[in-house]
């Protein structure tokens, strides 16, 4: 118990989460720090960058096995059952209508990358080695989840609703999987398998040295929005919702952990994969669902996502499910 | 000078619909249109900025596009197929360019 303490409190006191509580806390007292968007876009491409590339390069170094085809099958059908039992929980949990429920439960069946990001870094903190090729397991379960969302929404409405009839809107396979993160991840991640050791040793300057001090500045973004989108929306969320979203990680993690068992990972890839099931989207899933299901209230499950979700992942949830995989392999 | 009286569209669409606007507009016989980024508003879900989004699903962008009376039922119909469901605000204003063959 001692020890799982005094990880939490290291990962509490670690650089990254402290800039992203400066952020949540200057946004909570209505501070003008800002960041625009733009530079924080060209933040996001350089973390996606960075972390497919040496993913990419790692397994150029290790290379590859079956284990990585059976994790990405796990990945996606996680990907697509987290979203069903979301749903079915906050029919039953929370006052959300049928639509507002399908589209918070599909960014609970996608995955963050950053969580993943922040992951990785709390492992390397500690030592704990992972395999490079969960970058692409993380990239295969981005997609599932808004397909099984959208058909969540679908199922059981009259003929003239929102999302039936002549009126039904599907986002196309374009909009679902080349989003632009994903093309970047992937990317990165090919192009680092492909250049090996000495394209890491080239890039090492730009994607290796810099990567934590933009890790934070993106974090310090990230938590000015979250604490914007609780000040805002908070309050139309009520309880029952808001719990939903730190009980529904646990859950996932659960289930992940299960998967973990079976395909026998290792204790790195083991608490990555709980991150990927125990994390929520907030980049591709909102694009996705404002076409799909235009009804769903933005304000709801972006809140969920970013303002409740992630700062439990980032601040508890992490070190939680390294403890969880280490208890299990 | 002479002048020509033309109609002015002007829509205030989510980012994340844009290329269904820009292809329905491009099939529908318009000539061109411009778009600009809106920087931060207020409506129905209450106010917004965009430096304050962590992608482009919230954001919003506005099209114009200037066209001769005489297509703009076709046009209209098809930014209304787009803009049904969706958060968005279509205008058609009156207004006077000084080339006519552009249009």
């Amino acid at each position: 118990m001692d020890v799982i303490l005094n990880i939490l409190t290291a990962n509490l006191l670690s650089p990254i989460v402290l800039f992203f509580v400066l952020g949540l806390a200057a946004a909570i007292a209505r501070s003008d720090l800002n960041i625009p968007e733009p530079f924080a876009k060209a933040l996001s491409l350089y973390l996606m960058l960075a972390i497919g590339f040496k993913g990419g390069a790692e397994v150029a170094r290790a290379g590859l096995d079956s284990a990585l085809l059976l994790l990405i099958l796990a990945g996606i059908a996680l990907s697509f059952v987290i979203p069903a039992i979301a749903f079915s929980i906050l029919r039953v949990a929370s006052p959300l209508p049928r639509i507002d429920a399908a589209a918070v439960a599909a960014h609970y069946g996608s995955i963050s990358i950053v969580t993943f990001i922040a992951a990785s870094e709390f492992l390397q903190s500690q030592a704990i080695a992972f395999e490079g090729y969960l970058v692409a397991v993380a990239a295969a379960m981005e997609a599932p989840a808004i397909l099984t969302g959208i058909w969540l929404a679908q199922r059981g409405r009259k003929a003239n609703s929102d999302t039936q009839g002549r009126e039904r809107r599907m986002p196309s396979m374009r909009e679902i999987l080349f989003n632009g993160s994903i093309v970047m991840l992937v990317g990165a991640f090919i192009i680092g398998w492909i250049t090996g050791d000495e394209g890491l040793e080239t890039m090492a300057p730009f994607v290796v040295d810099p990567f934590k001090g933009v890790l934070a500045l993106f974090l310090l973004d990230m938590g000015l929005i979250a604490g914007r989108g609780l000040r805002s929306s908070l309050r139309m969320m009520g309880l029952r919702t808001i719990l939903f979203g730190i009980y529904m990680p646990l859950i996932s993690a659960v289930i992940a952990t299960g998967v973990v068992m079976l395909l026998d990972l290792s204790t790195g890839s083991g608490a990555l994969l709980i991150t990927l099931a125990a994390s929520a989207s907030y980049i591709a899933v909102p694009a996705a669902m404002r076409i799909a299901l235009p009804k769903a209230k933005p304000a709801i499950y972006a809140t969920m996502s970013l303002g409740i979700t992630f700062p439990f992942n980032l601040a508890i949830g992490i070190p939680l499910y390294a403890a969880l995989a280490a208890a299990v392999t | 000078m002479q002048l020509h009286k033309k109609k002015r569209i002007e829509i205030i669409i989510e980012r994340p619909i844009l290329r269904r606007m820009t292809d329905a507009l491009d099939t529908s016989g318009v000539h061109g249109y411009t778009i600009l980024p809106a920087h931060g508003g207020s409506g129905q879900d209450g106010a917004w900025e965009r430096d304050g989004l962590v992608s482009a699903a919230g954001a919003m962008v506005a099209i114009i596009c200037i066209l001769d009376a005489t297509n703009l039922e076709p046009v209209l119909d098809a930014i209304y197929a787009v803009v049904e469901r969706q958060i968005g605000i279509v205008s058609v204003s009156d207004v006077e360019v000084i080339r006519s063959d552009h249009f």
